[in-house]
């Protein structure tokens, strides 16, 4: 996934001559607001997933205070935060409940709107959907 | 036979319904249905994607309105089209161009059923590029001038396939869209100058690019490079390029602008302008 991104944001910055500094995983957690804006993140989410009519179904059994915690945790541990990720694998975790491809393009959707409701910046927007995508086959039909 | 007068009505009724309302949009993420070419298939202006039009993710379907224009030094395109799909996995669509020869005289015209399967990767989520196999078939309507400079039928089936990956944060910090499509034609300029020659009737293998930078989810700029064949003995066909600036307004409506240039076209050359796009989905 990311293979391809490295040199060609290189060659861009060659190219504008601007002299971004490569941005590393640490501060992507920095950019996100930190654990506080994490969590602001993720109660906005869970927002999102009660009103959806879709995908809300998937979570009537869920313990959604523990899932808030390992969410919050995860995203933390993925941003390049001090945090460990506790939880379950993703496949583990969404094994059985056969979530679709439109379940996930829900979420997504969720946290785009949600990021960009709290004035998160287009590019860190893009980082952290950078570090979720990939977790799209873990997830899907199973 | 009342149930078939209220169905057109019906569904009508449904799509302003849809319309009034994009959270009542299909749920893939917004720019992901792409634009609609002039053959009417989902992708860029001028270069087929891998994409499926609209925004319907899987058990969903989704209809699109499309029309676009382009306005060259002697030439004026109009295509006027509705598309359908299911899925994320499926799309057709039927297409009508209409080619005003405005320094020649007259107008030629064709109409274009187009079908894509999506056969394998995810545009957004997965490292394989989205796949999709399509084919265009193209009937003219007006054969007579294509038939006087030489080309052999009033129809043709294009094949294709294209394979298309978004990279996400990989411009400063943007994400950025990759395409490329081989498609196998017998058309002179896209079929308005009808299909094969006297001399030749087989397929020719082409190569068409496209690249786009996301801005944001609403705004992508790109360029799109689409490799012609040049069968016709009477004028040469030259290869077309564009660079275009899109605008995805909701999942609703999306307006595409830009400039293309398509060389030469029946002997008058350097033919550049503008290329518009709207599109409706719901
Ligand atoms: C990249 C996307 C996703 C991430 C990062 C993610 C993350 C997580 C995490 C951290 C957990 C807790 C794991 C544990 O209990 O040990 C979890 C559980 C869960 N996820 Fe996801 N998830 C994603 C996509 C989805 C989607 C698309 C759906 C469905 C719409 C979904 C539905 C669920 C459900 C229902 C649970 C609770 C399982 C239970 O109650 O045991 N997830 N997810």
């Amino acid at each position: 996934m990311v293979n391809f991104s490295k040199p060609t944001a290189f060659f861009f910055a060659l190219l504008t001559g601007c002299a971004n500094p490569s941005r590393t995983t640490d501060s992507l957690y920095q950019q996100l607001g930190a654990t506080a804006g994490l969590e602001q993140l993720v109660d906005g989410v869970l927002v999102e997933i009660e009103r959806d009519q879709q995908i809300v179904h998937h979570f009537k059994d869920t313990d959604i205070v523990r899932f808030r915690r390992l969410l919050i945790e995860q995203l933390c541990q993925l941003s390049g935060g001090p945090c460990q990720y506790t939880g379950a694998t993703m496949q583990e975790s969404h094994t059985g409940f056969a979530i679709t491809p439109a379940d996930f393009d829900n979420l997504v959707n969720h946290f785009i709107k949600v990021m960009s409701a709290q004035q998160i910046p287009v590019t860190t927007q893009n980082a952290l959907l950078a570090k979720l995508a990939p977790m799209y086959s873990d997830v899907i039909n199973r | 036979m009342t149930t078939l007068g209220y169905l057109p009505f019906s569904l009508l009724l449904s799509l302003l319904v849809f319309y009034s309302s994009s959270a009542i949009a299909g749920s893939k993420v917004i720019g992901t249905g792409g634009a609609t070419t002039i053959e009417g298939s989902a992708g860029g202006g001028i270069v087929p994607w891998a994409v499926v039009n609209g925004y319907a993710s899987s058990g969903q379907w989704s209809v699109t309105g499309f029309s676009n224009q382009v306005g060259v030094d002697d030439f004026r395109l109009n295509t006027l089209g509705a598309g359908f799909s299911y899925g994320n996995q499926i799309e057709v669509s039927l297409t009508k161009q209409t080619f005003a020869l405005d320094t020649l005289g007259g107008d030629l015209r064709q109409t274009i059923v187009g079908v894509k399967y999506h056969v394998a990767g995810e545009l957004l989520y997965t490292e394989m590029p989205q796949i999709s196999l399509g084919a265009q078939w193209k009937k003219h309507q007006n054969f007579d001038l294509p038939k006087a400079v030489g080309a052999r039928d009033d129809q043709g089936v294009d094949w294709y396939v294209a394979a298309s990956k978004v990279w996400l944060d990989a411009v400063a910090g943007r994400n950025l869209l990759l395409n490329a499509t081989v498609r196998a034609t017998k058309a002179n300029q896209t079929g308005l100058l009808g299909f094969g020659s006297a001399t030749d009737n087989s397929y020719q293998l082409m190569t068409e690019l496209s690249a786009a930078v996301l801005l944001t989810p609403h705004w992508a700029v790109g360029a799109e490079f689409r490799q012609k064949p040049n069968q016709l003995a009477f004028a040469d066909e030259e290869h077309w390029r564009d660079v275009f600036g899109a605008w995805f307004i909701n999942k609703n409506v999306s307006l595409v602008g830009g400039y293309v240039d398509l060389g030469a076209i029946a002997g008058l050359p350097k033919q550049q302008g503008y290329y518009l796009a709207l599109e409706a989905t719901w």
